[in-house]
């Protein structure tokens, strides 16, 4: 477990914090659920950032997607990632959940969200959340195209 | 003295293999174990490598029972 630098706050991310799942996932489901389990009282902003397929890319038609991760060090990385947003803005909870495997166009493959009392942090700690997963977290997409495959080579 | 090396995504592919169980000299380098095990595949300006799950520079030195991993950049989200 990472431990805190920042005496601001107190806590660190968990399991609760970090979420992989191979399959399909309810991103407004888990909002809520994440939302029922902290006290609401304190928090005056929740800010999220969900992110789904496309099926296109590059200007081909993507026909589904293959998912890779490292498992343990993808984990860690997250948590890395979590801890860093608790440290630097004032928020109340944060999340990170992340599909891998098989995924088809329109599916949810990312939410991020960021509990705070005031605005501000949650959206600063919420872009940073994506923003650094995007280019920090060992996750690799392979796009299945009509008559061939290809491995995606650069995040947009 | 054994360490593991691992590989992720396209780099799996192009060599063949996920994993490899290696017996290696002391004070490798990252950088050594990936001259050691792939020679005929020139060090990628954009690949990156792990040692026991954590960001580090190839010049980084790798101990007993280390894991390795070697992998393009990132691409999730």
């Amino acid at each position: 477990m990472m431990k805190l630098h920042s005496s601001r706050q107190s806590r660190v991310a968990n399991v609760a914090n970090i979420k992989i799942i191979n399959g399909e996932f309810d991103p407004f489901a888990i909002l809520s659920q994440q939302s029922a389990s902290l006290d609401m009282s304190k928090i005056g902003a929740c800010n999220s950032f969900v992110g789904s397929m496309r099926d296109f890319n590059q200007g081909d038609s993507v026909l589904t997607m293959e998912l890779e991760y490292y498992p343990g060090m993808t984990e860690k990385a997250l948590e890395k990632l979590a801890n860093h947003a608790i440290e630097k803005w004032n928020i109340n909870d944060v999340l990170i959940v992340h599909r891998v495997g098989p995924i088809k166009p329109s599916d949810v493959i990312v939410l991020v969200a960021a509990w705070s009392a005031h605005r501000a942090d949650a959206f600063s700690a919420c872009r940073f959340l994506i923003d650094e997963l995007k280019t920090k977290a060992p996750f690799w997409k392979k796009e299945q195209l009509k008559n061939s495959s290809r491995w995606v080579e650069k995040n947009t | 003295m054994k360490v593991t090396v691992k590989y992720f995504a396209s780099l799996r592919e192009t060599i063949g293999r996920a994993e490899d169980q290696l017996e290696i000299a002391e004070n490798m380098t990252i950088a050594d174990i990936w001259r050691q095990v792939n020679p005929e595949h020139i060090q990628n300006q954009q690949m990156l490598c792990a040692l026991n799950m954590e960001y580090v520079d190839w010049g980084t030195v790798v101990q007993a029972n280390d894991e390795v991993a070697f992998f393009p950049p990132v691409t999730g989200g």
